[in-house]
C-alpha cells in the first residue's frame, strides 16, 4: 500500500510541471505584455510605473528565466497581489507594517466553493444512487423509462437557463427562496440557528444547479453498473444458493457496481470546480467561480493565474484521494494485480 | 445506418439535428426580418401574428435571431469538435501505434490538460484574446481533444496486434498505410460517437460563454446572448428567455440521443441492457 502511494505521489510531479508550463504559456498569450492591461485600469500609469511592473514580473529577462522565477514564487505559494482590487493578496492573508491583516482572495472564496461542491456531491449521491438502482431493477419498465428521460434532460439542459427560470419562479414570482448572495439583510444580527437556516436557504438553488449534470451522469452510471454486475456469475451463484434477494442486491451487486464510482468522483472534480463559474456568477455567490469570472472581465492577471494553478492542484489532490480510496476499497489495485 | 434507423432514440435525435440543420441553412430564406434590424416601434412585442416568437428590447424579431443563432451553435459545434477530433486522432494514433516513450509523453500531456478545470482554462484564454466566434471555436477545440486521444489510443492498442494488421505489416505496408488504411477505419465508430457527444457539450459551452458575455458578441445573435438580453426583461417578456433555452436544450438532447443511439446500434453488449 505504501509503495503504491509513493508511486502515485511521485507521478504528480511531472503533472505539476506540466500545469505550470500551461499556465505560464497562457500568461504569454496576451498581446503586448501584462503591464498593458495593468495600465488600462489606471490611466495615470506612467511609463515609469510600467517599467517597475516589468521589473517586478521580470519581463525584461529572457522567457526561460521568467518561468524559473515564476515557478519559484509558486513553490512558496506566493501568487502576488491583485491588479484590480487594491493590491489584495491573491492567495493568502498578509500583514502590513501596521499589523493590519488583509485576507487573501482565494482564501476567502475557496471555502464557499468547496462547501457548495460538497453539498452538491451529497445531493448527487443521495438522489442518483436510489434512482440508478431503481432504474436497473425495473429495467425497461415505466420507472426506468421515466428516470432515463430525466437523465437525458439533465444532460442537455443548460444550467444557466434553468438557474434563470428557477430564480424567476421560486425567487421573484413566489419569493420562496432568496436568489442572490449567501446572506440576507441583517444576517449578522440573527441568532445562530436562523443564520444557518438563512445561509442554507441561499444555497438551495446554487447547489441544485451545480449538481444537476452530475446527478444525471451518476444515475446513468449506477444503472449501467448495476445491470452489468447483475449479469455476472457470482450473482447467479448468490441467488442459486438461496440468498435473500435484498442481500444479493445490496450486499453483492451494489458494492461491486459502486466501486468505479470512486474514480468517477475523482474525475468529476475539475468539472465541478469549472462549473462553479456559471452558478456562482448567476447567484452572485462570492466563491472561486465568481472570483475567476470577475478577474477575467477585469483582466486581473495574478488572480487568473492563481485560481488556474490552485484549481489544477485541487484536482490533482482530488484524484489522488480518489485513487487512495480505490486502493483501499479494492485489494486488487493495492497489491498491483491490475493497474 | 440501417441499424441506426431501427433505434428509435437515435432516429429522434437524427430528426432533431437534421431539422435544426435545415432551418439554419435556409435561415436567410425563411427569416421574416433582418435579425439585427432595430425597430423602436416594435419593442418587446409578445409572440403573435407578426412576430412568431415576439421581439426583444430593441424591437428585433426573436424568431429571425433564433434562426441565425442556430447557425452559430451548429458552426461552433462542428468546427470546435473538428479541431478536437483532428488533434485527438493524430496524437492518439501516434501514441497507440508507436507506444514506448512517445506514448508516455502524450498521455502525460493528456493528464495535465485533464487536471486543469476546462471551463477555467477556456475563460483564461478568452480573457487574453478578444472574444469572437473564431476564438471561441479554436479555444473549445484546443481544450477538448483529450477524450478522443485516449479513445483512439485505446482502439489502436487493441487493434495493433490483430492478425489483419500483422498480415498487412508482414506484406510490407508502411506505417502510414497501416494507420490510415487499416487501424483508423476500424476505429471509426467510437470516434464518430464521441464526436457527436462532443458537439453536444461544445454547444453548451458556447452558449454558456455567450451568456456570460465572453462568447459571441452583440449584435451577432447566438442563443446564449439572446438569453443574456432576455434576462433583463424576464418579468415582463418571458419569450426572450424561454425560446433560446429550449432551443439549446433540444439541440443538445438531439446530439446526445443520436450519439447514444449510434453507440448502442454498434455495440451489441450495451444494447442488451
Amino acid at each position: 500500500m505504501l509503495k503504491y502511494l509513493l508511486k502515485r505521489v511521485f507521478w504528480m510531479i511531472p503533472l505539476l510541471i506540466g500545469i505550470s508550463l500551461i499556465s505560464f504559456f497562457i500568461m504569454h498569450l496576451a498581446p503586448g505584455d501584462i503591464t498593458t492591461s495593468e495600465a488600462s485600469f489606471n490611466p495615470k500609469a506612467s511609463e515609469e510605473s510600467r517599467q517597475k511592473l516589468r521589473e517586478l514580473y521580470s519581463l525584461d529577462k529572457p522567457v526561460i528565466v521568467q518561468y524559473g522565477l515564476w515557478v519559484k514564487r509558486m513553490a512558496t505559494l506566493d501568487f502576488g497581489t491583485s491588479f484590480a482590487s487594491h493590491q489584495r493578496p491573491v492567495f493568502w492573508q498578509t500583514k502590513d507594517k501596521d499589523g493590519n491583516i488583509s485576507l487573501g482572495m482565494i482564501q476567502e472564496a475557496l471555502p464557499i466553493t468547496l462547501l457548495i461542491n460538497v453539498l452538491s456531491l451529497v445531493l448527487i449521491i443521495g438522489v442518483a444512487l436510489p434512482l440508478g438502482i431503481i432504474s436497473a431493477l425495473k429495467q425497461n419498465q415505466l420507472a426506468d423509462r421515466g428516470i432515463t428521460l430525466f437523465v437525458f434532460i439533465g444532460f442537455a439542459i443548460p444550467g444557466f437557463w434553468l438557474a434563470l427560470m428557477l430564480m424567476y419562479w421560486m425567487g421573484v414570482q413566489h419569493a420562496w427562496l432568496p436568489i442572490s448572495g449567501l446572506e440576507s439583510m441583517g444576517h449578522e444580527n440573527m441568532p445562530w440557528l436562523s443564520r444557518t437556516i438563512d445561509t442554507l436557504k441561499h444555497l438551495v438553488l446554487p447547489v441544485f444547479i451545480s449538481g444537476l449534470t452530475g446527478l444525471a451522469g451518476i444515475s446513468l452510471f449506477v444503472r449501467n453498473g448495476m445491470l452489468e454486475v447483475l449479469h455476472q456469475d457470482y450473482i447467479t451463484t448468490a441467488r442459486s444458493k438461496g440468498l435473500n434477494e435484498n442481500r444479493v442486491i445490496y450486499g453483492h451487486a451494489l458494492r461491486n457496481a459502486l466501486l468505479p464510482l470512486i474514480t468517477i468522483f475523482g474525475l468529476s472534480i475539475p468539472g465541478l470546480i469549472g462549473g462553479s463559474v456559471i452558478a456562482e456568477s448567476i447567484f452572485a455567490i462570492p466563491g472561486m467561480g465568481k472570483l475567476f469570472y470577475d478577474a477575467v472581465l477585469m483582466r486581473d492577471f495574478p488572480v487568473i493565474m492563481g485560481i488556474l494553478t490552485i484549481g489544477a492542484v485541487l484536482t490533482l489532490i482530488g484524484n489522488l484521494l480518489a485513487d487512495i480510496a480505490y486502493a483501499w476499497a479494492d485489494p486488487r489495485v493495492r497489491r498491483g494485480v491490475m493497474q | 445506418m440501417k441499424k441506426v434507423l431501427h433505434n428509435p432514440l437515435a432516429l429522434i435525435g437524427f430528426t432533431i439535428i437534421a431539422g435544426i440543420l435545415l432551418l439554419a441553412l435556409i435561415a436567410p430564406l425563411i427569416a421574416p426580418y433582418d435579425p439585427d434590424a432595430i425597430n423602436v416601434k416594435a419593442i418587446l412585442l409578445s409572440p403573435g401574428a407578426g412576430h412568431f416568437m415576439g421581439t426583444d428590447g430593441l424591437g428585433r424579431d426573436v424568431f429571425s435571431r433564433m434562426l441565425y443563432g442556430a447557425r452559430i451553435s451548429l458552426m461552433v459545434g462542428f468546427v470546435a469538435v473538428g479541431i478536437a477530433t483532428a488533434i485527438g486522432i493524430v496524437l492518439g494514433a501516434i501514441a497507440g501505434f508507436y507506444r514506448g516513450w512517445v506514448d508516455t509523453v502524450i498521455m502525460r500531456i493528456v493528464d495535465v490538460m485533464l487536471s486543469i478545470p476546462t471551463f477555467f482554462l477556456i475563460l483564461a484564454v478568452i480573457a487574453f484574446l478578444t472574444p469572437s466566434i473564431w476564438n471561441i471555436m479554436i479555444v473549445i477545440g484546443l481544450t477538448s481533444w483529450m477524450g478522443v486521444t485516449r479513445l483512439v489510443r485505446a482502439e489502436f492498442l487493441s487493434l495493433r496486434n490483430r492478425e489483419f494488421v500483422l498480415a498487412a505489416q508482414a506484406l510490407g505496408a508502411k506505417d502510414a498505410r497501416l494507420i490510415f488504411k487499416h487501424l483508423l477505419p476500424n476505429s471509426l465508430t467510437p470516434i464518430i460517437v464521441s464526436s457527436i457527444l462532443g458537439i453536444a457539450s461544445a454547444v453548451l459551452v458556447e452558449s454558456g460563454l455567450s451568456f456570460l458575455g465572453l462568447g459571441v458578441q452583440a449584435p451577432q445573435a447566438s442563443w446564449g446572448n439572446i438569453l443574456t438580453d432576455g434576462k433583463e426583461y424576464i418579468q415582463f417578456a418571458w419569450w426572450l428567455s424561454l425560446f433560446p433555452g429550449l432551443a439549446i436544450l433540444i439541440t443538445v438532447l438531439g446530439y446526445n440521443l443520436l450519439g447514444d443511439g449510434l453507440r448502442d446500434a454498434y455495440n451489441p453488449r450495451s444494447s442488451q441492457h
